[in-house]
């Protein structure tokens, strides 16, 4: 692969509800910051991918709407419906395929749909969501599948949020950052067992851009660029009865690809920080047994022994996380974002002293069904 | 340095109004075995897919993740792309960066909809602006009826005039035996149909299909293993570049879009002079009036000059430039899968596989998509590897 | 003077895509659904390359990609792979919280089944023994909800 970097990036403050702007001026506002990092005019870009999702923003053809403030006209663009790091991964694509400069750019107002109605329409119309089902009800089948089959215990998993919202306190974009204790996981409102309300990310509102540039064009960047190393995605069965939930093996075989990209060999080893796509606090323990930082079923250790806090050999999550806000289809664009915040040395009180390689991850679909594997590097 | 990019196969279903035999995911399947079965491969060559179509034709979201028993994808890398109605030409654009990045060899480019399952105005009405543009200046007709009477107004083109395009692609499609209209009409038919909006009739605007195409592109070294005669990617270019309607009702300019991204594809294949350099086009013309403006655009003729172009017969299948021996929109729209399947066309003229539309000798071919808010993707096929 | 972006008050628009919609169930699934219909029975379809039995059945296997057309009769009574008990409530649940979502293996399946499962919710587990409990004939349309519920026995 050629070499190729981020040499440009922005995100929001993630709310609950941003009510002076709608998603178009959450584009707008990253776009123009994100060009203000590299030190860029929109005329330097080639192309544009915009990233959102038709039910999330309730129109047909909701990249239509962004175009303007993107800064696409007379460009050429394209929509990616997904997760940001798919989005940002078809932006890399048409740089390495000689296409120039590109932007990507995810926006999410979570505020204005109703998720549980919206997150149904991934369901099967046929069999499964009259049923009711919805992202969250989906993804605690998972989390008591994962439990149970490895000895887990809610409170194993409740420190997750501990650690994530108390990350969150170090990064001025978090939704959420908390002082709390496994107590305060443990008696929050129950949602589906074994989820409560404190395993849960929040519903947000937010936008995140990236600029993606050949060797060439990042050598005359603003600010340091980041080196992408490795990339790869990958999907698992669709319906949730023919998949081993509490198995990862979409993520196993994108995260192998990504580190081979990359010539990683022992990824606990050579892997400084890692952001990774945890919607609900199981997800990061099972996510880091799929990346192959521990054994199946040896998640939750990891957080045990500290090694995944910020200052364990493989902090995870500085930002606070997705628990502490999930623009969704922000959310995996935002993990890029993060790692190479880290890697520029530029992530304030939440900075990993050091860090030289990253990981970040975004997700697709239910249960995790698809995932989507980045290697980052401060080094070319 | 990009890898070179071809397409070796292509697979459709046989489109009709509606498929009650198959679900959605089953109507995929159909056109990923039958892509496959084109270049004889199986889906364990397949290193990645990209899918797209509108969610709410189907009300399906996540439709990469929810497709892969029929796409093929268990396993694999999918992602989707959506753009309207020019989806299906952008998903092949994305299957070609796919390849040209060097990070796959060959990759399975799918585009369908199934659009008996809604009402199609119901849904595409929700494009334009919530609070601005709903209510009023909604769905596909009301703008291209405005842009149709402006082109008249300009020109004087007559509705006759447009009547011929739907006379052509319905002729055409009587050589295609995957169109879903086979059956020929004649002005007098068309001018005898129903006023939808003024000028538009019933005759002269596309029907509602279900349907699904899937592409297979490989790398080069793999394409010319693959297959005798692979249709290269030359190049391609987009422009989605009004987000309201009221932007585009500059309409004495021609389609903008379409003009300013051929002018960049034609530039990158060093193409001087379209009409007659281009041996074959197959053009997303979603209704006739298309048929006259949008050649203007391509510069296939002069602006004002599209009537008498068709008329003179220089875009029928023996024509200097035949424009959409498959029959092209008018007899076949399944959304999503429109502009793919203007790729997948312009690649079998150049494979030479078009049986009773092929274009004699088709070497250098042009396939467009249209949607959104007068939007174009612009794809450039070859039978010479570049 | 103040910013006028100080002063002026945030607005909202409400509104739905209210989009109507009729999926094909195809060949395959509807035989499904009629015998769920008219005989309150469980057909699934096996995969001749790699013998997985699907319920509800596919047309082709997503694992090996081939044609499926071996039909098979599947139990009524299976076991609970997965489940959660839904604690909170929301429109399109068809059911009162509390309830539980379950991924059933029936017998003679391959795969897991999603359903309800809404009484005795303190015995259930995984690995519990469920049957389906399907509505009154009069009553069954050929709908996923013509099983009423699955009953821990």
């Amino acid at each position: 692969m050629d070499n190729i970097a981020i040499i440009g990036l922005a995100q929001t403050r993630y709310e609950r509800r941003k009510k002076d702007k709608i998603f178009l001026d959450l584009v707008y506002e990253t776009t123009t910051a994100a060009l203000d990092d590299a030190g860029l005019t929109i005329d330097d870009i080639d192309n544009v991918v915009t990233v959102s999702n038709d039910f999330f923003d309730g129109r047909t053809i909701s990249g239509m709407a962004v175009g303007d403030a993107a800064g696409a006209y007379d460009k050429n663009i394209s929509t990616v419906e997904g997760d940001g790091a798919f989005g940002a991964m078809y932006g890399a694509m048409r740089v390495l395929g000689g296409a120039g400069t590109t932007l990507v750019v995810a926006h999410c107002k979570g505020s204005e749909g109703d998720t549980a109605t919206i997150t149904n329409g991934m369901f099967d119309p046929i069999y499964q969501r009259h049923l009711g089902i919805n992202a969250v009800t989906s993804s605690a089948i998972q989390a008591n599948a994962y439990l149970h089959r490895y000895g887990i215990t809610e409170q194993d998993i409740a420190m997750v949020s501990v650690k994530n919202h108390g990350n969150a306190k170090n990064n001025p974009f978090a939704q959420l950052p908390m002082d709390i204790c496994v107590d305060d996981v443990m008696t929050s409102k129950k949602i589906a067992d074994p989820l409560k309300l404190l395993d849960c990310s929040p519903v947000s509102d937010g936008a995140a851009a990236i600029i993606i540039a050949d060797e060439k064009t990042a050598g005359r960047a603003a600010k340091p660029p980041v080196w992408i190393k490795g990339m790869a995605h990958c999907a698992d069965e669709y319906f949730l009865g023919d998949r081993d939930l509490t198995n990862p093996r979409s993520l196993r075989q994108a995260a192998q690809k990504a580190y081979a990209m990359a010539g990683i060999t022992d990824p606990f080893k050579e892997i400084h920080v890692a952001e990774i796509y945890e919607a609900f606090t199981y997800m990061e323990p099972l996510w880091l047994e799929g990346l192959g930082f521990c054994e199946p079923g040896q998640g939750p250790s990891l957080l045990k022994d500290g090694v995944t806090t910020m200052d364990g050999r493989l902090p995870v999550n500085p930002s606070g996380g997705v628990l502490s806000a999930h623009a969704v289809l922000v959310a995996g664009l935002a993990r890029i974002i993060e790692i190479a915040e880290q890697l520029r040395d530029t992530a304030g009180a939440r900075q990993v002293t050091g860090a030289g390689m990253g990981l970040a991850h975004g997700i697709n679909g239910p249960c995790g069904q698809s995932h989507c594997v980045w290697i980052l590097s401060k080094e070319k | 340095m990009p890898q070179r990019v071809a397409i070796v196969g292509t697979g459709q279903t046989d489109h009709k109004s509606h498929r009650p035999d198959v679900n959605q995911r089953e109507m995929i399947n159909e056109a990923v075995v039958r892509a496959l079965e084109d270049c004889e491969m199986t889906i364990r060559d397949i290193d990645a897919i990209i899918i797209g179509n509108m969610d709410h034709f189907e009300s399906i979201n996540y439709v990469d993740t929810w497709s892969v028993e029929g796409s093929g994808g268990v396993m694999k890398p999918i992602m989707k792309i959506t753009t309207g109605g020019t989806t299906g030409a952008s998903v092949a654009i994305a299957a070609y960066y796919h390849v040209a990045s060097g990070l796959f060899d060959k990759v399975l480019a799918i585009g369908w909809e199934k659009n008996s399952e809604s009402d199609t105005t119901a849904a595409i009405v929700t494009c334009s602006d919530p609070v601005w543009d709903r209510f009023s200046y909604s769905g596909a007709i009301p703008s291209l009826a405005s842009e149709a009477s402006a082109y008249m107004e300009q020109y004087g083109a007559t509705q006759h005039d447009a009547a011929r395009v739907a006379v052509r692609d319905r002729k055409n499609a009587m050589n295609n035996p995957h169109a879903h209209l086979r059956k020929p009409v004649t002005i007098e038919d068309v001018m005898a149909s129903p006023m939808l909006a003024y000028p538009v009739k019933l005759g002269d605007v596309c029907p509602r299909t279900d349907g699904a195409c899937a592409v297979v592109l490989a790398a080069d070294g793999i394409a010319q293993k693959v297959t005798p005669r692979p249709a290269w990617f030359v190049a391609s270019a987009v422009r989605h570049t009004y987000t309201w309607f009221g932007d585009s009702t500059d309409y004495d300019q021609g389609l903008v879009s379409l003009k300013n991204a051929s002018r960049e594809a034609y530039q990158k294949a060093g193409i001087r002079n379209p009409a007659d350099e281009l041996d074959v086009a197959e053009l997303y013309l979603p209704y006739t009036y298309a048929g006259l403006k949008y050649i203007e655009a391509l510069d296939f003729c002069a602006p004002g000059h599209g009537p008498r172009f068709v008329a003179d017969g220089h875009t029928e299948i023996d024509g200097k430039i035949p424009v959409n021996p498959s029959g092209g929109v008018i007899s076949t729209n399944c959304i999503g899968a429109t502009a793919l399947l203007r790729v997948a066309e312009a690649a079998i003229q150049i494979m030479g596989k078009g049986g009773k539309r092929q274009v004699h000798g088709a070497n250098l071919a042009l396939a467009t998509g249209f949607g959104g808010c007068f939007w174009s993707d612009v794809v450039l096929l070859c039978g010479d590897r570049p | 003077m103040p910013n006028w972006v100080d002063e002026v008050e945030p607005m909202t628009f409400k509104g739905q895509i209210a989009v109507p919609y009729t999926w094909w169930v195809g060949d395959t699934g509807s035989r499904f659904l009629e015998a769920i219909r008219d005989q309150a029975t469980f057909l699934g379809t096996r995969c001749p390359d790699c013998d997985t039995v699907y319920v509800p059945p596919r047309k082709n296997c997503g694992r090996c990609f081939t044609a499926l057309d071996q039909w098979v009769e599947i139990a009524r009574r299976g076991v609970v792979t997965a489940f959660t008990i839904v604690r909170a409530n929301h429109p399109l649940q068809p059911v009162k919280s509390p309830f539980a979502y379950a991924l059933i293996r029936l017998d003679g399946a391959s795969v897991s089944i999603l359903h309800l499962i809404t009484k005795d919710l303190a015995r259930l587990s995984i690995g519990v023994t469920v049957e389906a409990h399907f509505k009154e004939a009069s009553q069954r349309t050929g709908h996923i909800l013509d099983i009423d519920h699955f009953q821990i026995i």
